[in-house]
């Protein structure tokens, strides 16, 4: 049987599947430099550098990235510190209610942004709470957890749990051991969970529009710009400019995982 | 002579599983201690309680007279080599040999100089600056045997240490570990399956089954003189003679081992079938039916093997049959 | 630090203590804040909205509900439901060739490539993704371009012609909406199902073509079975994402709303958050009976 050889068939439907997930995001890259400004027109009739200066003079969009970033870094904090806690006690123990709690962190990702959203939107308004900053990234932590949490569990049950034991066997406490081993032992994976949770965060559109009151995150003003355009070219610029500002994280997260179960399967 | 370790009455209970079960053991300061059984019979649990990775849930430890109740493995003068090792993958081998010393807040010359001599005392100089992923499963063995040594403990508590290693490999480690022990004057516990490995290194042997100590005396006693009838098969690969066949040989109703190197060919003696013989190159393993039990004899080189299905008589020294105390 | 150590001893000595320490701030934030805001928000689907004052009755009726079962709002349910079962099908269908090539050819380096292909458009930004199908389907986009150089404007007009399905351009169409959904959401369809087939050792395809079975015998009773918990552990997020989405619709369809849209209008504009609370256990109610069933095959190990 020749079951190791792909069929031509399979090899055109899996490259036709993906290109169709990349043309469109190729198609960002064109649109940046287009000289049309009131329409999408294709082809486009020339190129131009022109908006990338508009756009660096755009301090809306300046406003809108800064605030992004912060959340994004203050959201990514509190999930790694949450989902690490989580992933420590769910992987080091045995107890009642184990996986109820692994449905509680999938939960904010598995039910539809838009519960998620409108939830928190409506505790905010019971407990009298003013949309501000510290709204927006309640809401994106509350996601961002399971990605740090999933990257944690999976590294803590490849960390064999005799490590652990060796190093208080020669006399190094609780703390001692989480500061000497298993935090460089977790250190990568926590590294990849907290880029990922950065990518999503700053990504985060529909609970965002529901906690974020007055304010706009970069997500936020393109969405305005999509619903009611202003200046095309510069969403475009902007579109592109989100486009490379995710990527890297997500390479990054991808260069720290891999190759991983050499390291931690040690002595086995 | 001072006791290194002494349980009394220790029991560890997981849930209805008895993992140990009453165990009593003495081991003296300076001995080569081996505790010996198949999977699953209580002898690593054992090893880990000293350690103080688990908890007894009856009993009482003692670690050189002082009880080990509620004593966290930090605070322990015990260290462990474990069975896969368990180096720390993040530090390179100098590190990870130093780590005990670091814990304990030595300075990073002085414990780098301690470490290396202790890798000089496991025949590793030098190798310090490698990662353990470097390391074959011997040199990663012996990386584990000095980061534990270099802590001077009092006890040392070794959990199949040779199990991963090849042959040749596990055999001069044998020679090895037996020579480090006798010249360091440590305290050895040493966990294993392999009764050649508990035999021909311990002072004394254990013997686990089902959470208990069956047998525990020197490596002749337990292997010339079994007490109860699965130490004769479990050490020994002795054969084991049933009461009633016993009480026809003897006159007494009791278990009996026989080894089956002491079984040989005679004109006249126990009735038996020749059912099937394998040749072993120094010997020949040939298994014999008699009326009441399966007898497995060894017969040296030069011996003519008669033809399978032979009716032949069996016959050993007196001396050579063994009654058993255990009524099981 | 000198405490440290008595602190140790005694998480040392009350391992529960240490576990309850590691829970708490966790299930603390999510059990108590989200799940908290969740229920809340369940909460007041159970109350119901004054029709002078505009005001919320805070008493307990089923009034609401009954709202949300009128044929205008159940139109929108089923419309939403049909969307997020074509989009899973069809994912589904799409992702399986890349998932099986992933799985079982690709080697090396291309398994990166593969990896890095299906990872990079699952994070890339989701407005992004949208946008980009807005420059796609517009009038005087590529797709439009595209029809003429190979003069088949005529096709593009026939199809627009079809009821239901079309529209005056694909980017203000059933079609269009359908197109972003599949794009946005088919990376979560392909991870869980090459997971699973990565899973299907190779001797068992060999054992089930050693024993007689064609090619199309063997993925049909042995690759297909084994994988239908990926698929399925991918549908639920396919499905889910559809189900609670208001801002593709919203970008690029027709203007018929969505279960997503309706709860968005119902808490904003309208103001009616119970009806809007009402609207948004209809998702729940949908995805834990999906989620109870998949459970049930096994789907949550392929995630």
């Amino acid at each position: 049987m020749s079951s190791d050889r792909a069929s031509l068939g399979l090899k055109l439907a899996a490259a036709a599947g993906l290109l169709f997930m990349h043309l469109p995001l190729l198609l960002i890259f064109v649109y940046a430099f287009t000289t049309e400004e009131k329409s999408y027109q294709w082809p486009p009739p020339g190129f131009t550098l022109k908006w990338f200066a508009v756009t660096w003079n755009r301090p809306d969009v300046w406003e809108a990235l800064s605030l992004s970033l912060r959340v994004a870094a203050i959201s990514t904090l509190i999930a790694m510190v949450l989902g690490t806690l989580c992933a420590a006690a769910v992987s080091r123990s045995r107890f009642f209610g184990r996986e109820t709690i692994s449905l509680l962190v999938i939960l904010p990702i598995a039910l539809p942004g838009i519960i998620t959203g409108i939830a928190l939107r409506s505790a905010f308004n019971l407990a009298e709470i003013p949309f501000s900053f510290w709204t927006i990234v309640l809401g994106h932590a509350t996601f961002c957890i399971v990605v740090v949490y999933n990257n944690a569990v999976a590294r803590f049950r490849r960390t064999s749990a005799s490590l652990i034991e060796a190093s208080m066997d020669l006399g190094a406490d609780s703390f001692q051991t989480f500061r000497h081993v298993i935090l460089p032992n977790i250190a990568t994976a926590l590294l990849a969970g907290g880029m990922l949770a950065f990518a999503l965060s700053f990504d985060e559109v529909i609970v965002t529009t529901f906690t974020a009151g007055q304010q706009a995150t970069l997500p936020i003003w393109m969405l305005e710009e999509l619903v009611r355009p202003r200046q095309r070219p510069v969403t475009n610029v902007v579109a592109m400019v989100v486009v490379l500002v995710t990527f890297l994280p997500i390479l990054g997260a991808y260069y720290l995982t891999r190759g991983t179960e050499s390291v931690a399967g040690q002595g086995k | 002579m001072t006791s290194a370790v002494r349980f009394s009455g220790v029991s560890r209970h997981y849930g209805a599983v008895r993992a140990v079960d009453a165990v009593d053991i003495d081991i003296a300061e300076g001995e080569f201690f081996a505790m010996l059984g198949p999977s699953g019979s209580g002898k690593t649990t054992c090893l880990r309680l000293i350690a103080g990775f688990e908890q007894p849930t009856a009993g009482r430890i003692e670690i050189f007279g002082q009880p080990a109740q509620g004593l966290p493995p930090y605070r322990r003068q015990v260290n462990t080599v474990f069975q896969d090792y368990a180096l720390f993958p993040h530090l390179n081998v100098i590190d990870n040999v130093a780590y005990g010393l670091m814990i304990a807040g030595r300075g990073k010359a002085e414990r780098h100089r301690e470490a290396e001599a202790a890798l000089e005392m496991v025949a590793l100089p030098g190798y310090g600056g490698r990662k353990p992923s470097q390391l074959s499963g011997g040199q990663r063995q012996r990386v584990a045997l000095a980061r534990a040594l270099v802590m001077r403990p009092k006890v040392l508590l070794l959990d199949e240490p040779l199990g991963a290693l090849d042959l040749k490999l596990r055999e001069a480690m044998q020679e090895e570990l037996k020579a480090l022990q006798r010249r360091l004057g440590i305290t050895f516990v040493f966990v294993t399956h392999d009764q050649g490995e508990a035999l021909s290194m311990a002072d004394r042997v254990a013997v686990f089954n089902q959470g208990q100590i069956v047998q525990v005396g020197a490596p002749q006693d337990v292997y010339y003189r079994p007490q109860v009838p699965f130490v004769a098969d479990f050490v020994g690969s002795s054969n084991v003679l049933p009461p009633a066949l016993t009480e026809r040989l003897t006159g007494t109703r009791r278990f009996a081992s026989l080894r089956p190197e002491a079984v040989r060919l005679a004109a006249d003696g126990l009735p038996a079938v020749l059912r099937s013989a394998s040749f072993h190159g120094a010997n020949t393993r040939a298994v014999f039916e008699t009326e009441d039990a399966q007898i497995v004899a060894l017969l040296p080189k030069g011996v003519e093997i008669p033809p399978e299905g032979s009716a032949v008589h069996l016959a050993w020294d007196a001396a050579d049959l063994h009654l058993m105390t255990g009524a099981s | 630090m000198s405490w440290l150590r008595p602190a140790s001893d005694a998480l040392w000595r009350h391992p529960r203590l240490l576990l309850a320490l590691l829970l708490v701030p966790p299930v603390a934030w999510l059990g108590v804040v989200y799940l908290g805001s969740l229920f809340a928000l369940l909460a007041q689907s159970f109350f119901s909205i004054d029709e002078f004052s505009g005001l919320i009755v805070h008493e307990f009726t089923l009034k609401t509900y009954r709202e949300l079962l009128n044929p205008a709002n159940l139109d929108i349910i089923l419309r939403t439901v049909t969307m997020a079962a074509v989009v899973t099908v069809a994912a589904a269908v799409i992702a399986f060739p890349i998932a099986y090539y992933a799985a079982r050819y690709a080697r090396g380096p291309w398994k990166a490539v593969f990896y890095l292909g299906v990872m990079l458009p699952l994070w890339s930004s989701y407005l992004v993704k949208v946008y980009s199908w807005k420059l796609i389907l517009a009038k005087e986009g590529i797709l439009s371009w595209l029809f003429e150089t190979l003069h088949l404007t005529w096709l593009l007009d026939a199809y627009l012609a079809i009821p239901v399905l079309g529209g005056n351009s694909l980017s203000v169409s059933w079609t269009g909406t359908f197109l972003v959904f599949l794009y946005v959401w088919l990376p979560f369809m392909v991870l869980p199902v090459q997971a699973s087939l990565e899973r299907v050792p190779l001797s068992v395809i060999e054992a089930s073509g050693d024993l007689g079975a064609a090619p199309g015998q063997t993925f049909r009773h042995v690759i297909l079975p084994l994988a239908l918990p990926g698929v399925i552990a991918g549908s639920i997020f396919t499905f889910s994402l559809t189900l609670g989405d208001y801002i593709i619709p919203q970008i690029i369809g027709t203007s018929r709303l969505f279960i997503g849209q309706a709860v968005y209008s119902h808490q904003g504009t309208a103001g009616n958050i119970p009806l809007a609370a009402a609207f948004a256990v209809v998702p729940i109610v949908i995805m834990g009976l999906y989620l109870w069933a998949a459970k049930r095959k096994g789907a949550f190990d392929a995630l």
